[in-house]
């Protein structure tokens, strides 16, 4: 081999060498103060929606216990819960309840949890600001236009309301892949996963957002934080459950109607499922957990999601206090209040 | 030159080719013209966006809620190991398979079965090899979530375009080098190390380096064998969680916050810096290189 060639693969290695040597030293300048007696590691995955609240915890937490370290991953509600029931994660961010199918297979690895339900998340229902019909729609015309008896049927907005213009309607919804898209199905049409196939899916909502966007005759459906970022190209359309009991008449989303649960059915509790056993061997696991419930009213707020009422917080910090195991939103009616779901 | 001028003579006999000669320049311009505009446009509209935002504190933070105190230090440093290890793990394997199979093996029924399959297993889509490496590394060898897994498995999806680049480079040494070294009485190993390598260094180099361009900007074998998105320390060891650059713009993108699109903007632009980099490094060892052999 030539000198000059030998020289430059020396050059190129030592280089390399300086980048590893030189990352590493730059690692260490952030144990300096705060709480010391915390190392180890916290290890979470789950759900995008969840993520933005979980990383800013995690961001806030690391500040004030540098020995700490807490990895955040995205692989969705069922892919979170894939590795949790395996053991390789002592969090799992869901923003839906746990399945059953999900629970027993925690069950069969000898995995006990506790559920933490740390917000509310929205979903709303989208119109073009161009759209001049479409304010409201119940429930059932949901359902109308979303069932899986829809595809190839209800094509034009005049079949939803006789009065609606004769016009093709153009559908935008969540990733089949999402718990969004869980949520929606079992709360519109009545069984998860249910719905027609013929609409513009994509797991990205800033596709949503563009399509919806420019498209007059569009209707979609995604997440309220991402109708908070983009108020001037979307328009919001208010739901009718037509139950009397919570709110008369078709009620628009807001941090209001959520909370107090007059917007339904879809406004949803979104979780972190904690590993019992993290909980009480790894004592930074319940350091962590303690601190996301302590600052999730301010921390939610500021990424965009909606806190659950103060007295839910205290009911989700006595369930860690009594180590209270298993699931209570699992199944449970859409209606009841979030503080009689975890004082069950 | 030549050529030119004989086809124009030949044009000058058959007058109506020159019509689909014609078109056929056009239709030439127009496939070289249509995505490299698409490309600039992307890249001017990436830089745009992007540029403000490009700047050493982006370079030196973590991963951040506050769109403008977000860095990307975490995943430029993941990037860097993870690319570094790959290529530890990768190239000797690679242009030792190479070799092997164009020096020594002989030409039967099973080279040539190992042979189709390494061009089969340079056609299969990157997420199977995450597939295989949470199922092989990460659980049956239970290396967790680590930049070793992550590695490994970038490794195996390299491996065949490296062999195949080698041997194709391996392949153009013409038969009369070798044989003259043996006249020389060199022996085999004497005959690869002095003659077959250094004239197929230039090529392999350039494979290599191509190869693990594409390397830098895979994602989803990474996000299959569960790389993390949030991090907001440095890999210690091989057994580190880690994430990389591509895993963090994905990210930043899906998110609200027109502010985290700024960053992802910026973020692509480390990366596209980093690949023009390695394959400029590429260019300049070939003709470096090729220069000395001559």
């Amino acid at each position: 081999m030539g000198k000059k060639v030998k020289k430059l693969l020396i050059a190129m290695t030592s280089l390399a060498i300086v980048l590893m040597v030189g990352c590493r030293g730059s690692s260490d300048r952030s144990v300096e103060s705060g709480r010391k007696d915390f190392s180890g590691m916290v290890l979470i995955d789950g759900s995008s929606t969840v993520f933005p609240i979980t990383e800013a915890v995690a961001e806030e937490f690391q500040r004030e216990y540098p020995g700490v370290r807490v990895t955040v991953g995205i692989s969705g509600t069922g892919g979170g819960f894939k590795k949790f029931y395996a053991g390789e994660t002592d969090i799992c961010n869901a923003s839906r309840p746990i399945k059953e199918s999900e629970r027993r297979e925690c069950e069969k690895n000898g995995i006990e949890f506790i559920e933490l339900p740390v917000a509310f998340d929205g979903l709303a229902v989208m119109v073009n600001p161009r759209n001049d019909w479409c304010h409201s729609m119940t429930v059932q015309e949901l359902k109308r236009l979303w069932e899986p008896a829809a595809q190839g049927r209800i094509l034009r907005w005049n079949q939803i309301r006789p009065d609606w213009p004769d016009e093709e309607i153009h559908l935008y919804g969540a990733g089949v892949d999402s718990g969004t898209f869980d949520y929606f199905t079992e709360a519109i049409v009545g069984k998860e996963q249910a719905s027609r196939g013929d609409f513009t899916a994509s797991e990205d909502d800033n596709v949503l957002v563009q399509g919806i966007a420019t498209d007059k005759y569009a209707l979609g459906f995604f997440g309220l934080a991402y109708y908070e970022e983009n108020k001037d190209k979307l328009k919001l359309v208010a739901i009718d459950d037509e139950n009397p009991e919570n709110g008369v008449g078709p009620v628009l989303p807001t941090e209001e109607t959520v909370a107090n649960g007059t917007y339904q059915p879809l406004s949803r509790p979104i979780f972190i499922y904690v590993r019992k056993d993290s909980l009480e061997n790894k004592p930074q696991v319940e350091e962590f957990v303690r601190f996301y419930i302590r600052n999730a009213p301010a921390l939610v707020k500021e990424v965009g999601y909606i806190p659950l009422p103060a007295r839910a917080y205290e009911l989700v910090m006595r369930r860690i206090d009594n180590r209270v195991t298993g699931t209570t939103f699992s199944g449970s009616k859409v209606g009841l209040s979030i503080e009689e779901i975890i004082g069950k | 030159m030549k050529r030119r001028e004989s086809g124009k003579n030949v044009l000058n006999q058959y007058p109506a080719d020159s019509g689909v000669e014609k078109a056929f320049k056009a239709i030439g311009i127009i496939s070289l013209i249509l995505p490299v505009s698409l490309l600039l446009i992307l890249i001017i509209d990436t830089t745009a966006d992007g540029i403000p935002r490009l700047n050493w504190s982006f370079l030196t933070s973590f991963p951040s809620r506050f769109p403008e105190k977000a860095g990307i230090l975490s995943a430029l440093v993941g990037s860097v190991y993870l690319i570094g290890l790959t290529a530890f793990i990768a190239i000797p394997l690679g242009i030792g398979a190479a070799i092997y199979l164009e020096e020594y093996a002989r030409k039967n029924r099973i080279t040539s079965l190992i042979e189709i399959n390494i061009s089969n297993l340079a056609g299969v889509p990157s997420i199977i090899y995450g597939l295989l490496g949470l199922g092989l590394f990460v659980r049956i060898m239970s290396l967790g979530r680590s930049l070793i897994a992550g590695a490994l498995t970038l490794s195996l999806l390299l491996l065949p375009m490296i062999i195949m680049a080698a041997r194709e480079s391996l392949k153009t040494i013409p038969q009369e080098l070798r044989e003259a070294a043996y006249a020389l009485g060199a022996d085999k190993w004497m005959t690869i190390r002095k003659v077959v390598l250094p004239l197929g260094l230039p090529g392999i180099l350039t494979g290599i380096i191509l190869s693990l361009s594409r390397a830098i900007g895979e994602t989803a074998p990474l996000i299959t064998i569960g790389a993390l998105t949030y991090i907001a320390f440095l890999p210690e060891s091989l057994t580190s969680p880690f994430t990389t650059l591509p895993i963090q713009i994905f990210n930043w993108i899906s998110r609200p916050q027109k502010e985290f699109h700024v960053n992802a903007a910026a973020g692509i632009l480390v990366l596209l810096i980093i690949m023009l980099l390695m394959n400029a490094l590429a260019i300049w060892l070939r003709i470096r290189l090729q220069k000395r052999n001559v």
